[in-house]
């Protein structure tokens, strides 16, 4: 067999490898820890690292314009639910690459980050299991295998956010976090048995191919919304996110920003696929709901910055603010979608909204590891008892400038270009809704400014003189988050056409969703 | 069924899970509260595979007639099984909560931050 078949078949087999590489990985790593801490290290990184290139091979086919459909059970399409589908569109390949960069990049952190913890076998299997878990909500087509997925990724990130059982806070927070999840997920599994009651079907292609828009989708649309808002951190359901993200470990709070972002891709499958026909009735309504919902949240989640004076839990706060973001751009496409004056005002919102998923996930990010990177170097977390920490982390304070200017879009970085986006669609809407993104923007730059003058400026302080640079791994996995946001902000026109403007043609066509599993399907543009 | 019993049940299962987990403060009832909502939710997945007068659904030596809908059932069953794991997994934070605090009563939790 040549190269080029095996290619061909891993392409094809891709789909269920990708999740089922972290899996496996998730069970092997307690027996290899037994051997050596190092080869664990090394395993995990190249399990993931694996994950990660199966991720990039489908997505290069995928944003194409193909869609990958990978079916377990039955393959005769006629009979009724004896199967699982995955389906692969541009949309869910692009949230599968956001989630793998964010778990290679903290394992790759954690290698000293986490080195003086015990443990660590759970760890590791843990995060595996997480990443498994993200990998599954994005890639599959099937509703009841989305909450599986959903619940696998919980309970994995609830015991991770408790790692530190130690510390009584962070016990609170992952009970907090886990008692939020579980209500979100069941709820969820509420939605999923009215649809299956009504339609007979688990199946998102089929559900959308046949939903009728009755009044028990109208509840079912309400509790899917409201749950997977819950799970993504939308205020007012935000109050378990900062004691979730401040409490964590910083390697874990990197993945939970991902897993925070499936819950978002769930949102939008639901709006604009599982609805997709309904829209025409609903669209405005809905899509007011989500704009109104990202405003809120966005103001909220910087004012509520400003006033914190830790330093993890003040970042959470800016990546609440940084969700509104993203509901404001794809709740924007969503209200102008079907007028056809405003196509491109639309799209545009669109791939403003998408392209803040990625740009979000990047600049939070980075200010978490950063932070982390301070806690582990001066174990404080606290804005009142730092300063002065320039003088001994040069790298650490370049890295956090970066993050910085990215995260309240400002140019070169990439947060910029799809801030930009969003502010021009928006004002088209409602100049009224851009001028509070700016304003949020603007804030959110001057609660950063005020960390960074706290933490790194000032003068030296004793109790901090024999700080020092933290170590290779963690410079490393800041270095590489840094290098993809510079890369970003200077080049947006190259992420955008080849990956952002797939996906959001891929959310916006939901016929060729459904006519991928249907074929007789005629709804849709 | 008599006045769609099992729906009203699982109304009534959903709403007390519901209202013990906003509305009482000791941890030990909140996470029965969500095992109730479970109960309710899975109550409501068996109900919607069940026929009046159907049989369990095998296939070889069924005596005929109408069977019940087995899908549901499957689901349910895994349901069943994320479930155990997630009431593990809470009673087992909760009892590193009271290893901290000495209560299980969330009024008097808290605490200086560390």
């Amino acid at each position: 067999m040549n190269v080029a078949d095996l290619i061909d078949l891993l392409l094809q087999h891709s789909p269920a490898l990708i999740v089922a590489v972290p899996l496996l990985g998730a069970f092997i790593t307690p027996l290899i820890s037994r051997l050596n801490d190092k080869v664990r290290n090394i395993f995990v990184i190249l399990t993931l690292g694996l994950t990660a290139s199966l991720v990039f091979l489908l997505a290069s086919d995928v944003f194409t314009g193909n869609i990958h459909t990978y079916i377990f059970g039955s393959q005769d399409l006629a009979l009724p639910v004896v199967r699982i589908l995955f389906e692969v569109d541009a949309m869910s390949a692009f949230m599968a690459i956001i989630s793998v960069i964010l778990s290679l990049v903290a394992v790759i952190y954690s290698w000293s980050f986490m080195k003086e913890n015990t443990g660590l076998d759970k760890y590791y299997t843990l995060i595996l299991l997480m990443t498994a878990g993200m990998l599954g909500m994005e890639l599959t087509g099937d509703l009841f295998n989305f909450f599986v997925f959903l619940e696998i990724t919980s309970i994995s990130s609830a015991a991770l956010v408790a790692f530190w059982t130690n510390k009584a806070k962070s016990v609170e927070a992952g009970f907090k976090y886990i008692v939020i999840s579980t209500i979100g997920a069941l709820f969820i599994l509420f939605s999923v048995a009215m649809f299956y009651g009504q339609y007979n079907a688990l199946n998102m292609a089929m559900i959308a191919s046949a939903i009728q828009y009755t009044f028990l989708d109208k509840i079912a649309l309400v509790l899917l919304i409201a749950a997977l808002a819950m799970k993504a951190g939308v205020v007012p359901m935000h109050m378990w996110l900062p004691d979730a993200y401040g409490k964590a470990p910083s390697s874990v709070t990197l993945i939970l920003v991902g897993t925070t972002q499936a819950s978002l891709y769930g949102v939008f499958r639901v709006c604009f696929t599982i609805y997709g026909g309904a829209i025409n009735l609903s669209s405005i309504s809905v899509g007011w709901i989500l704009v109104i919902l990202g405003i809120i949240t966005m103001l909220l989640g910087v004012a509520m910055a400003i006033i914190q004076t830790d330093f993890k839990r003040l970042i959470a706060f800016g990546a609440v603010a940084e969700i509104g973001y993203m509901l404001l751009g794809i709740g924007t496409g969503l209200v102008v979608m079907l007028n056809p004056e405003m196509t491109a005002t639309g799209l545009a919102a669109m791939k403003g909204g998408i392209f803040h998923i990625m740009n979000d996930a990047l600049d939070v990010g980075l200010l978490f590891l950063v932070a982390g990177a301070i806690y582990y170097a001066t174990k404080e977390t606290s804005l009142n008892k730092l300063g002065g920490l320039a003088r001994n982390m040069k790298y650490t304070t370049v890295f956090f400038i970066i993050g910085l200017l990215a995260v309240s879009g400002m140019p070169p970085m990439n947060g910029f270009a799809s801030k930009l986006l969003i502010y021009e669609s928006t004002y088209q809407l409602n100049p009224i809704l851009s001028i509070i993104a700016i304003l949020s923007s603007i804030m959110l730059l001057a609660v950063f400014v005020k960390v960074f003058h706290s933490a790194f400026l000032g003068p030296a302080l004793p109790k901090f003189e024999n700080v020092k640079e933290v170590p290779k791994s963690m410079l490393i996995a800041m270095g590489a988050i840094a290098t993809i946001i510079i890369i970003f902000g200077l080049f947006p026109e190259l992420i955008i056409n080849n990956i952002v403007e797939p996906a959001a043609n891929a959310l916006v066509n939901y016929g060729g969703y459904v006519r991928e599993v249907i074929p007789s399907f005629t709804g849709g543009v | 069924m008599i006045f769609n019993i099992p729906f009203i049940a699982v109304a009534a299962l959903i709403l007390i899970g519901l209202y013990a987990v906003i509305f009482k403060r000791n941890l030990i009832k909140m996470v029965i509260g969500i095992t109730l909502i479970e109960s309710g939710v899975n109550l409501f997945l068996i109900t919607l595979g069940y026929r009046e007068g159907s049989i369990a659904p095998i296939y070889t030596s069924s005596p005929g007639g109408i069977m019940a809908l087995p899908v549901p059932q499957a689901l349910t069953l895994t349901s069943i099984v994320i479930g155990v794991a997630v009431l593990a997994l809470m009673l087992s934070l909760v009892i590193h909560i009271y290893r901290h605090y000495g209560t299980l009563d969330v009024r008097k939790m808290g605490g200086p931050e560390e």
